[in-house]
């Protein structure tokens, strides 16, 4: 899988309550949700993001709250990935859960800047820099959640299993 | 093996595991709110499980935008009533019965030692105060949970953190942990458990090992615990509602990092903005004034953090620059408070009393603050936006320096006011 967009770029422990603010938390209407992606760090990003773009941040990307809506608004405004130093635990499962592929590549997050167009590889875990004509690589996915993306979620996943153990596979 | 290890092996079938093991493990109790749950009813319908795994162990809370704020809030809530009706669950808390999630599911001995609990708050790491394993994930886990009973984890690796010495007048649970926080960074313990020990610890009461817990999140944790003893059996006695079971670490049990903390020189402590981990002695923050002040949450909403809070403001007034807004975490709490004369000495020193909620923690309700205004708060976050404006800033404390505060209009400590 090859992903390929246009740079955003934030700092270090970018927090769900900045991703999407707890005021807009009385919906969980992707599409609602993301008018106000990011809305605590830049209030105009919702306008200025493009479909395809690409979030490169620091370390500990999405702490804080458990709110889905942080993951699911950053899809829904049509960012294809997350690329930073690091991620917060709790984002870290969402993300995985509901399928926005994120990548954890010190390298990738000290070098890219604003605007770059990168290219990752997912599958095997290289972030190209199209616009420095550099590369980096990031950790690699491990085996569970590559299955989780390969099933289409969580849910996905769940469905399966459920179905396997009704039929005594 | 550590506490948590054995807490993970004995849910997952296992003899033993190890840091960096993956497993699937079951659970002995799910939660999700108002703002976590609805997407988790929704998954949980594409699933297409012909049932939940058990009525009993899911524990739907409308806490966060409850009372109804409302109408897409009042939706919402809708969702858990309804849902919960549907499914016939046995732990669905109604307005009139709620409380604070982490405050009520200890209160209630629906969370007891040994076990092993998610819940689609990122707070859920509360109860390991009691001895379990807990932590918070998303509303698609919990979807996920609810039809099979299974959770996966990665098992984490351990810090320990020693508390030893003399805690200072008015130090308590809180002031410890932002202090850890201080000094760890709000990163300094991801991916891993903290393990919270010494003299300090044994002697602390259970109220201030659920506020230590609570914030381990803060600091990047996936859960934070304490080794149940005397005062986690004298606590669950007359409350646990399921046989638990007392699990300690091993002797040789690995830990990633260890830390001690003198106490006698952790001072008061206050984390200014804009993270949990940007932290100062309060004494130093004088200059600060406010425009209100918050004590509540499922941090600081218990009757011990309002008695501190009481004894500190009896007698005094709300300076008149500032409001005060008290939130028992719970109803049996606001019952308790009232039976004390609590609520008559937040009153009379004309501070208002709000019924059960999260509210102003996370920006909600019951004390939003406007473009510039700042607050000082025994919450748990002090985020951009987080109680309301993104140009608005908090301050998080323990109860006795927020109420010293409330008096003085500006930061401050007991000390000052002669306590």
């Amino acid at each position: 899988m090859l992903i390929r967009g246009r740079a955003w770029r934030f700092g270090n422990d970018i927090d769900t309550d900045v991703i999407i603010p707890a005021r807009y938390l009385n919906t969980s209407d992707p599409h609602e949700l993301a008018k106000h992606v990011m809305e605590g760090v830049d209030k105009d990003f919702s306008s200025k993001v493009r479909a395809g773009d690409i979030i490169v941040a620091g370390k500990n990307f999405g702490c804080g709250s458990s709110r889905e809506h942080a993951p699911i608004a950053i899809k829904a405004a049509g960012i294809q990935a997350v690329i930073a130093k690091s991620f917060a635990r709790i984002f870290y499962r969402n993300a995985f859960n509901i399928g926005l592929p994120i990548f954890e590549s010190e390298e990738a997050s000290e070098k890219i800047k604003e605007a770059d167009e990168v290219e990752v590889d997912a599958i095997n875990g290289i972030v190209k820099n199209l616009t420095k004509n550099e590369e980096y690589k990031a950790n690699p996915i491990p085996p569970f959640m590559q299955e989780l993306i390969s099933a289409g979620g969580l849910v996905e996943w769940t469905k399966k299993r459920l179905k396997a153990q009704d039929t005594g596979e | 093996m550590t506490i948590t290890e054995k807490v993970l092996a004995a849910h997952s079938g296992k003899k033993e595991v190890s840091p960096g093991e993956l497993i699937n493990a079951k659970v002995d109790l799910i939660l999700a709110n108002d703002i976590t749950a609805p997407i988790a009813i929704s998954e949980f319908k594409k699933i297409g499980a012909k049932d939940v795994f058990d009525k009993n162990r899911i524990a739907f809370i409308p806490d966060h935008f409850a009372p109804q704020k409302d109408i897409k809030a009042a939706e919402q809530c809708k969702m858990l009533r309804e849902f919960s009706r549907e499914y016939n669950l046995g732990l669905y808390f109604e307005v009139g019965r709620m409380g604070i999630e982490h405050a009520l599911l200890p209160e209630e001995g629906l969370v007891v030692p040994g076990d092993l609990i998610i819940g689609a708050d990122s707070h859920t790491c509360t109860y390991g105060a009691l001895g379990a394993f807990s932590t918070g994930v998303g509303s698609t886990d919990v979807a996920a949970s609810m039809a099979t009973g299974e959770c996966w984890f990665k098992v984490p690796e351990s810090m320990k953190f020693i508390y030893y010495g003399k805690l200072n007048k008015w130090v308590g649970g809180k002031d410890l942990i932002l202090h850890t926080i201080g000094d760890i960074g709000v990163d300094g313990a991801l991916y891993m458990t903290m393990e919270f020990e010494g003299e300090i610890i044994g002697n602390l009461p259970m109220y201030g090992r659920l506020t230590i817990c609570n914030m381990a999140i803060e600091a990047g944790g996936k859960s934070g615990i304490i080794v149940p003893d005397k005062i986690t059996k004298s606590y669950v006695k007359n409350r646990a509602k399921r046989p638990s079971k007392f699990y300690k670490s091993d002797k040789d049990a690995k830990y990633a990092d260890i830390r001690d903390y003198d106490c006698s020189k952790i001072p008061l402590t206050v984390s200014c903005p804009h993270l949990p981990s940007n932290t100062r002695p309060a004494a130093e923050l004088f200059e600060v004034s406010i425009d209100q002040v918050v004590i509540g949450s499922c941090t600081n909403g218990r009757l011990e953090d309002l008695i501190e809070a009481a004894t500190v403001i009896k007698g005094r007034k709300v300076n008149p620059n500032v409001r005060m807004i008290v939130i028992p975490a719970t109803q049996k709490i606001y019952r308790q408070a009232m039976k004390k004369g609590l609520l008559d000495i937040f009153i009379e020193a004309e501070a208002v009393v709000s019924t059960p909620t999260c509210g102003p923690c996370l920006g909600g309700h019951m004390g939003v603050l406007a473009k510039g205004e700042r607050a000082i708060a025994t919450t748990n976050r002090n985020f951009v936006g987080r109680m309301g404006h993104p140009e608005s800033e908090v301050y998080l404390s323990n109860p006795a320096v927020a109420a010293a505060s409330a008096v003085l209009g500006r930061i401050g400590t007991p000390e000052e006011l002669e306590l």
